[in-house]
């Protein structure tokens, strides 16, 4: 709600003069006779004023005025054209040449318009060595006469006329608004004092109880609040955490921008020469040079690394755990190359290979669920819908008998928790996931199936080099955070989502993050 | 994914069925392909080229990157037809054509196969997709022909046996395919720099001692692999009879590949789905072999496994039949009835694990009709990351204070994490990344300072003054990890405004420090009772031994002479300086076309947030318990 506007001391005289002469006029007063002088602004806002107290009541009047052009003020003032032509050449008897003609009258311009009129109303004559001459006794100048009702009344009263010399751009036309005042219910001669808010010092002398208040203009917008902004990006990131904590999930320690090719790839059963690999795909390091063999990172890790290195080398060299393998000479120095990370299922990698030396109360290591939500690096050509950097969202599930009907299942209730149901798989490739099943939900604006996840059960050749046991399968999936946030925003343009190049007038005004409410 | 065009009706005719749009889209949907485009509604296709439906192909399926696979696949999984028994010529070793190979290959591409297709019938559509499938095999599987590669010759005019040498490259002289002039292989190098074909092959071999090269009986050249094919030995539309000789540096993607071109495409042979073998003949590295292989893997599949990750019940014979859809001929063990014998065909080189195989049965069964059941088994405990909390509370209290959060990106120039901020680069801090398509991503930020400063410069039209936070990660180099590098989180804040805004900013830090219970300590007497909650501390470590923060003026390049502060905190009487702050140096301000003073406030690094909390890596940044 906004305060009330300060009052302008103009304003409080005009409407007292409005007041005033109202007092004085037994009928409704016409402002254009009244003030003629005041401007309409001034005009409207000091009669809103009286009207906001019920002192007047007014209605507008809109009328079209007609205004002469230069040309008309000095036909008006001179006699039109061909009046003149006649006039100048009646005064001479002997006739005129044109340069005579000119020099009478001293306008080229009138004399050229002039005479072809005057000939035209046969006003006037040639005489046979070229000379004008006048043709009639006398003439009525029509045109002067219609001109000068226009600049007296500022009207004609016949609306052909009008449009004529509208036409033959001798006069405009301009609205005019004035008003017609009458009393209201509680006219008065003075405009009673009003206050504009309720105050401390009001409330302490009672004087709000006679006080008379100002209305509130209810229809403004409030004061603007300049209030501290959280990036929307982030908002959607933190319902999505909201939906893995409800659903029992722990977060994994993804602050590793920097990998090695063995977990970001290697260990994923990605094979040395897959395409992503590229580097036109993947961000290679360059300094620094190389990571060390994979090693425990705390004391309380026992896992053997060197046992895992060589099960990773030879499941993609040779095969093993009833897997072919992918039959190439491995490199270890490949495996070593510094990548700024892909995709947080090399944090997974990790992780999945430290559950594999847990111990539950059967002794097998324990069923569990991990999330990330995090920066991830892709080596891409910018534009509107690619970013070389942007947030992978991802969870793993290990248990004990998981079927591709529960990972359906999962995903249902995962994504309708975001707002999205009536899930379709499709077969998909991965090099880690077999099988691999891409997540279709309806999007209603589009009208069609759009791709919302990738999922899959990893592959036995990633979890049994972990030393995971073979009944253990794992489910894994992952989306983008920008997509969905994109969607849920209407951003088209993702650059506009995240960088620098973001509005923050944009994150500033950006709603709050409810999911499922873009279906009501 | 590979796209592949197909020709809409041929393909329709193929498949004995006039699909409309959605059923087929409905097909590849359940296959696991996608249909891309269908040109048949496009206004800008040409008038005589007929309607064409570009399919998207999974990147292991090399078999389907032709007309031919993908209708003989998609015909198998509609039950329209079996898998064809691909089967080699009959003939006795001594007779087959041969390709010997001289140990010099070694040195630049030593593996080769070969293959003859015998009386094959080419049309016009026939020709382009044979072309076509090697394109698209080159491009994949063999990446770029620097694995394999693929070369076809008209039998009939050249003579066996063949020999697969390698020459220096002088040695070696032809006419390349569809040229008139004969060139030996420095000149070939040249010639083709410039082409935007094959320009892109030549890095494979320019730089070897020695050119690998296919000769026949008479020394004729067939083909300079992985470049080009000669062009005496070129086929045509009227050829009868197909050479193919397959060169790598990769023995298992020569099979494969090897294996998909005769599978294709001896479906066109007098004797349809029969190749004529060619012996390699290659005592030096004892790959000694008849080519191509067209074996056949026998899988013990266990049928447990199968319905257990499907969650379904089938019988063997069930899955067997689910399985034939796939273009596998299984049957039931005979004398274990927990197994299934499953035959793996020659072309389809995807299927590594039973796994493969599992997901078969479920794309057979329909994905989408696979009886659902509860994602629940075991019960787990959702636990958010120590530092995430940590770090929210830091975002929450920022905007509750009223700052805006901002998301820069983590790639920078070099000039932006250094130059620009009056910083040197020791070679010790910044991650450097090797292959950047622009300058933007030259390093990974070592501070958050670039992304606010630019996220700053890109909102300038925004009403003054602005505030902005971020928390978030940068990355460090870092030899004593495993992956040579560390990620920090850091916490950082900048002011724009007609007036420096210092002390907004050092107000912004006592309170987020204040709200993580440390308290603001200076050696003015009420300040220090006004402000004191939990914690007290002196900058004389001797005199006290609690808990707290207090800065210290500093003088840096990146700050103006003066207008610059180091926070530093002290925890079970450790004291360590976790950040600064300060106006920046107008210099710096100049850099990133920035009109009006910045304050900023950069860092806390994990584990000096607060002392009630540990962030998980502080043992790895040498602070003490």
């Amino acid at each position: 709600m906004a305060p009330p506007t300060t009052t302008q001391a103009s304003s409080d005289d005009l409407a007292t003069d409005i007041l005033a002469a109202l007092d004085k006029s037994s009928q409704p007063l016409l402002s254009s006779d009244a003030f003629p002088s005041a401007t309409f602004v001034d005009l409207k806002a000091a009669l809103d004023r009286l009207a906001s107290r019920d002192m007047v009541k007014y209605d507008t009047i809109e009328r079209q005025e007609a205004l002469l052009e230069p040309e008309a003020e000095q036909i008006a003032a001179h006699g039109s054209h061909e009046a003149r032509v006649f006039e100048a050449l009646r005064k001479a008897v002997e006739g005129l040449s044109v340069k005579e003609l000119e020099e009478a009258i001293g306008d080229k311009n009138v004399v050229k318009i002039g005479q072809g009129k005057a000939f035209k109303e046969k006003w006037i004559s040639k005489t046979k060595d070229g000379k004008f001459t006048a043709a009639a006794d006398n003439i009525t100048d029509t045109t002067q006469e219609q001109i000068r009702i226009v600049q007296q009344t500022k009207t004609h009263p016949d609306p052909k006329i009008l449009a004529d010399l509208k036409k033959r751009k001798l006069i405009r036309t301009q609205n005019i608004f004035s008003f017609k005042i009458h009393k209201g219910p509680k006219f008065a001669l003075k405009i009673p004092e009003e206050a504009t808010d309720l105050t401390a010092d009001m409330i302490a002398s009672g004087a709000w109880k006679t006080a008379t208040f100002k209305p509130y203009n209810f229809k403004a917008l409030g004061a603007t609040q300049n209030g501290g902004a959280l990036h929307p990006l982030n908002k959607v990131r933190q319902e999505l955490r909201n939906i893995f904590f409800e659903m029992g999930f722990e977060e994994m320690p993804t602050d590793k921008f920097v990998e090695s090719g063995f977990w970001n790839f290697d260990a994923l059963f990605v094979p040395q020469q897959h395409p992503a690999r590229d580097l036109q795909d993947t961000f290679y390091i360059s300094d620094p040079k190389a990571a060390d063999f994979p090693r425990a990172e705390s004391p309380d890790d026992t896992k053997d690394y060197q046992a895992y290195w060589d099960n990773v080398k030879a499941v993609h060299q040779d095969g093993k755990y009833g897997s072919i393998g992918y039959r190439y000479p491995w490199s270890g120095d490949e495996s070593l190359r510094l990548v700024l990370r892909t995709h947080t299922t090399a944090i997974s990698a990790n992780m999945l290979h430290k559950l594999a030396a847990t111990k539950g109360p059967d002794g097998r290591p324990t069923p569990a669920r991990y999330f990330s939500i995090d920066r991830v690096f892709r080596n891409e050509t910018v534009d509107a819908t690619h970013l070389a950097e942007f947030h992978q969202v991802e969870g793993v599930i290990a248990d004990y008998g998981l079927t591709l009907g529960g990972l359906m299942e999962f995903m249902e209730i995962f994504f309708g928790k975001m707002g999205l149901h009536d899930l379709q798989f499709k077969p998909a490739y991965n090099p880690y996931t077999e099988p691999s099943m891409e997540i279709f939900a309806y999007h209603k604006g589009l009208d069609k199936l759009v791709e919302i996840g990738n999922s899959g059960m990893f592959r036995a050749e990633m979890l049994e080099s972990m030393g995971l046991p073979k009944d253990m399968r794992v489910f894994g999936w992952g989306l983008s955070l920008e997509r969905p946030t994109m969607i849920k925003y209407g951003i088209s343009n993702i650059r506009e989502l995240l960088g620098h190049k973001v509005d923050l007038e944009f994150v500033q005004g950006s709603a709050a993050v409810l999911f499922g409410d873009e279906d009501k | 994914m590979p796209t592949i065009n197909v020709d809409k009706y041929r393909l329709f005719e193929e498949l004995g069925e006039h699909f409309t749009p959605d059923t087929f889209q409905q097909l590849c949907f359940e296959f696991g392909i996608e249909l891309d485009k269908d040109t048949e509604e496009d206004e800008t296709r040409p008038k005589d080229q007929a309607p064409e439906l570009a399919i998207e192909i999974p990147a292991n399926r090399y078999d389907m990157l032709c007309f031919e696979g993908i209708a003989m696949y998609l015909n198998i999984f509609r039950g329209k037809q079996t898998t064809p028994d691909f089967k080699l010529l009959d003939i006795p070793e001594d007779k087959m054509q041969k390709i010997t190979v001289s140990p010099e290959c070694e040195q630049v591409r030593p593996y080769v196969a070969g293959a003859i297709l015998r009386n094959i019938k080419f049309t016009p559509e026939r020709y382009e997709s044979f072309i076509g499938l090697q394109d698209k095999l080159h491009q994949n599987l063999a990446r770029q022909r620097t694995l394999v590669s693929i070369g076809t010759h008209d039998l009939d005019t050249v003579q066996g046996p063949f020999t697969y040498e390698a020459l220096a490259p002088k040695d070696i002289a032809f006419v390349p395919l569809n040229q008139t002039k004969k060139m030996n292989g420095e000149e070939l190098m040249q010639f083709y720099e410039a082409d935007k074909h094959l320009g892109r092959y030549l890095h494979i071999i320019r730089d070897k001692p020695v050119y690998p090269v296919i000769f026949d009986a008479n020394k004729t050249v067939c083909s300079l692999p992985p470049i080009i094919n000669s062009d005496h030995s070129k086929i045509t539309l009227d050829t009868k009879n197909v050479f193919i000789e397959i060169t790598a540096t990769d023995q298992t993607k020569l099979d494969i590949v090897c294996n998909i071109m005769v599978a294709m495409f001896s479906k066109y042979c007098d004797e349809p789905f029969t190749i004529e073998p060619v012996k390699i003949v290659s005592e030096h590295n004892g790959a000694t072999r008849v080519t191509p292989s067209l074996h056949t893997r026998v899988m013990d599949v266990e049928v447990d496994y199968l319905n257990q990750c499907c969650g379904l019940q089938e019988s063997p014979e069930s899955l067997c039949k689910l399985l034939g859809k796939m273009a596998y001929t299984a049957v039931p063990d005979k004398e274990n009835d927990k197994l299934i014998k499953v035959s793996v065909p020659p072309t389809r080189a995807d299927v590594l694990h039973a796994c493969d195989v599992m997901e078969d049965v479920a794309i057979a069964y329909g994905y989408n009709n696979l009886p659902r059941t509860s994602p629940n088994q075991a019960s787990t405990i959702g636990k958010p990351l120590l530092i995430n909390k940590v770090s929210d509370i830091v975002r929450n209290e920022c905007a509750m204070a009223g700052w805006i959060e901002v998301m820069p990106l983590i790639l920078c120039s070099h000039e932006e994490n250094f130059e620009w901020l009056n910083r040197v680069d020791d070679g010790q801090t910044a991650i450097k990344l090797a292959n950047p398509k622009s300058v933007e991503y030259q390093v990974v930020r070592t501070s958050l300072l670039p992304g606010l400063l630019k996220t700053l410069r890109e909102n300038k039209s925004v009403r003054l003054p602005l505030k902005i936070t971020e928390v978030a990660d940068i990355a460090l180099k870092d030899e004593t990890k495993e992956r040579k590098a560390r990620n920090e989180r850091h916490f950082a804040a900048a002011f724009y405004g007609k007036t420096s805004g210092f002390e907004v900013v050092h107000g912004l830090l006592d309170r987020i420090l204040s709200m993580l219970r440390v308290s603001f300590v200076t050696h003015e007497e009420d300040l220090q009772s006004s402000k004191s909650i939990d914690y007290k501390v002196t900058e004389n470590p001797s005199e006290e031994k609690g808990n707290g923060y207090f800065i210290k003026e500093i003088d840096e390049p990146t700050f103006f002479q003066g207008r610059a502060a180091a926070i530093y905190v002290r925890l079970g009487g450790v004291t360590r300086r976790i950040g600064e702050f300060g106006v920046l140096h107008p210099t710096v301000l100049d850099k990133f076309d920035l009109r009006y003073p910045v304050s900023t406030y950069v860092p806390i690094p994990n584990g000096w947030i607060s002392p009630g909390v540990r962030m998980p890596n502080n043992a790895n940044m040498g602070i003490p318990e």
